[in-house]
């Protein structure tokens, strides 16, 4: 499984005189960290597998901007908007997939006042749509039957509504799925929103992850599914913090459904 | 005598509702100190958010049995109120039980206040032992202690108080019909209204004279008209003022995503000029432009919030639902969102004493930043909206921390070190971390 995915960035479209169908926003985390990379290498090779037409910005993309705005610099988070509208707008971008919820919520709610119109999805949306459209098999492989919990990211839940997306997609992987006491509209932060993740908590008597792992924990599941590049550091942190890491993996639902297919 | 009473009637009834005016129009100029805001848009989903949420108490029910308890009580209290309109009448005319001509419709009207003041009692009882005897947590935290949890417990022995004395006024008027009395037997010797709750409390007043029931009966309606007056004064200067503003306060709530925060737009003319290839920036002002005052980013203090947070805080029934969601809370942190509510209302409330007494707001060295909600307590916040999601009539505690959040870091730069790196890193190389952009794309040379 070494080959290398073919990932085609937006100027070389461009150079082709071509449009993709839709553009994959990678985000800081699924650049960067290494973690993250494993669900966007997941996640490309699901689009690659589906033949959906997309590319990436590579290195035109910068940070929307969203730790910025929710720990009060709306200044840099403007400056940020900005440039990366011009560039969505130069290439005449209409469809954006992310799997990061910060960056579908910053784009999709925000940058429209600022200039920025685009039809955003969360990669959990996406890949339910392209099953429904009959473009990706969605189904049992190693999952099957073992239990599973869904953490419900802020971002795409409570913030965007969209709860059943992720859920719909464990599903058709014949799964075990378990809910947390709260879950959904209830669901519980992981602890990283609103700039934590880069800043040491306040005083208190416990950290974020560790509260809301031991609620994962409490459905006694195999995996723990994400949806968003920051629970899943957080989950994962959390899990190795209660020493249960050879137990209990934490997952990104589309690397579940790359690894379902043996991809 | 009856002529007195009347009077005396027509008197407190004028000052109850004065008084109530006098401090209705205090309520809205301070509300009104909040910067503008339009929230006109959409009527139709507006009235319909109003419709579930405040009036059909669709959140409350999230949790049972508070939810159910609190129905009752709302019901009660909103139907019976209609039993005060006859009271009122009454009370001017000197008649007895005016609306009885309806007959049968009037006796199921009674019958049911009746039935309503019964749960209403109960509703109260249960809301007492939770908060007094099985001390459920939210009700014990630390912004609760001192007034707020008088205030609470205040309230519910108002209310059991009123009910009492509603079911107490309407015992011995069914004992005086029962006896003939005059003035309260109808003529052909029926009973007007029915009693299905009272009657269990007439071997109480068993045995006493005629005119001592009159004096029970005249003595518990004039406390119960009294108390409901003196009950609506109290509103103003208590968290119990929800059972008005949650009206206006689900009406003007935000209506676009919870995740969707509002962009600054004096922050937008500064990027829009920065961005602008056009722009001079050594351009002299405008000849007769007057020198325009930089706008202040963010909310140091009450005034630099916008209305809807200010009706969000008079509106708060400190009820820490909220509280009890919140990440940082639960984890012993010290923020808590009910707070932020609490200490809005409490400094809006300082700043409108200083505006009565002085005629204008004079400068009192305080604020809303540091004098009640510390940094530690604004920096602890994921912007989860957990908090906006478990208020159970749409308050936004959220949109005051992220106000806040931008006076400390536009207006002071006191953000957390650590976070300051952050911002640093994505101002020069457009991500949280210290990497180079032009590595964006790794990812895909690496093996898998």
């Amino acid at each position: 499984m070494a080959e290398a995915i073919k990932v085609p960035t937006m100027a070389e479209y461009m150079a082709e005189g071509k449009k993709p169908e839709v553009l994959f926003w990678v985000g800081c985390m699924g650049s960067f960290d290494d973690r993250a990379k494993k669900v966007t290498k997941a996640f490309v090779k699901l689009l690659s597998k589906a033949k959906v037409d997309f590319a990436v910005l590579g290195t035109e993309e910068s940070c929307t901007g969203d730790p910025a705005k929710r720990s009060g610099n709306e200044f840099l988070f403007q400056m940020q908007a900005a440039a990366n509208i011009e560039v969505l707008n130069g290439y005449e971008i209409k469809k954006i997939v992310t799997a990061c919820p910060h960056c579908f919520n910053t784009i999709k709610n925000e940058y429209p006042e600022l200039g920025g119109n685009y039809e955003v999805m969360h990669h959990t949306q996406f890949l339910k749509a392209l099953m429904e459209e009959g473009k990706l098999k969605v189904q049992g492989g190693k999952f099957k039957g073992k239990r599973i919990t869904f953490h419900d990211p802020c971002y795409l839940g409570r913030a965007n509504n969209e709860y059943e997306a992720p859920r719909d997609l464990l599903r058709k992987l014949e799964v075990e799925l378990v809910e947390m006491k709260k879950c959904k509209s209830k669901g519980m932060c992981c602890g990283a929103g609103g700039g934590q993740m880069f800043k040491e908590p306040e005083k208190g008597n416990k950290d974020v992850n560790i509260e809301r792992t031991e609620q994962a924990l409490e459905t006694k599941p195999d995996v723990v599914a994400a949806g968003c590049p920051f629970c899943n550091t957080m989950m994962t942190d959390g899990v190795k913090g209660k020493n249960q890491e050879d137990n209990v993996e934490v997952k990104d639902v589309a690397e579940m459904i790359a690894e379902a297919e043996d991809l | 005598m009856q002529l007195i009473a009347q009077l005396l009637f027509i008197a407190a009834l004028l000052f109850g509702i004065g008084f109530f005016a006098r401090n209705v129009k205090r309520l809205i100029r301070n509300i009104k100190l909040g910067k503008d805001i339009d929230r006109t848009d959409n009527p139709k989903a507006r009235f319909g958010n109003m419709a579930r949420v405040a009036l059909g108490q669709s959140k409350m029910v999230r949790r049972p049995i508070a939810g159910i308890m609190h129905i009752f009580v709302y019901v009660g209290f909103v139907i019976i109120n209609i039993e005060v309109l006859e009271i009122i009448i009454d009370g001017i005319f000197g008649t007895h039980r005016i609306f009885s001509f309806l007959g049968a419709g009037y006796d199921f009207l009674i019958g049911a206040f009746e039935i309503l003041a019964l749960l209403v009692l109960l509703g109260v009882i249960v809301f007492w032992t939770r908060r007094n005897i099985s001390k459920i947590k939210r009700f014990w935290a630390n912004e609760m202690k001192g007034w707020p949890k008088d205030d609470a417990n205040y309230i519910l022995y108002f209310e059991m108080v009123l009910m009492a004395l509603f079911l107490l006024m309407n015992a011995s008027d069914y004992q005086l019909q029962l006896l003939g009395a005059e003035h309260y037997a109808a003529a052909n010797g029926q009973i007007t209204g029915a009693f299905p709750v009272s009657q269990f409390l007439l071997p109480l007043i068993d045995g006493l004279s005629v005119s001592t029931l009159i004096i029970v009966e005249r003595a518990a309606w004039w406390l119960h008209i009294l108390g409901i007056l003196f009950f609506l004064n109290y509103l103003y200067y208590s968290k119990h003022l929800h059972i008005l503003l949650a009206f206006p306060n689900t009406y003007y709530a935000k209506l676009k995503p919870k995740g969707e925060m509002d962009n600054l737009a004096a922050v937008k003319k500064e990027v829009d000029l920065m961005m602008d290839p056009n722009a001079d920036p050594f351009a002299a002002p405008e000849e007769n432009g007057e020198e325009e005052e930089p706008e202040k980013f963010g909310a140091s203090d009450v005034q630099d919030l916008n209305w809807v947070q200010l009706l969000n805080a008079y509106t708060c029934t400190e009820c820490g639902r909220c509280t009890s969601e919140c990440p940082a809370n639960i984890t012993g942190k010290k923020l808590s969102p009910r707070k932020i509510m609490m200490d809005t209302r409490d400094r809006v409330e300082e700043v409108g004493e200083n505006i009565n007494k002085n005629g204008e707001y004079k400068e009192d060295g305080k604020q809303l930043l540091g004098d009640y909600i510390t940094q530690e307590e604004l920096w602890a916040c994921t912007t989860c909206n957990a908090c906006v999601e478990a208020c159970p009539i749409g308050i936004d505690p959220l949109s005051i921390i992220l106000d806040m959040r931008r006076y400390l870091m536009m207006e002071q730069s006191a953000a957390p070190n650590e976070l300051n790196i952050a911002m640093t890193n994505i101002e020069n190389n457009g991500a949280p971390w210290p990497y180079n952009q032009m590595d964006r794309l790794k990812w895909a040379e690496e093996n898998n």
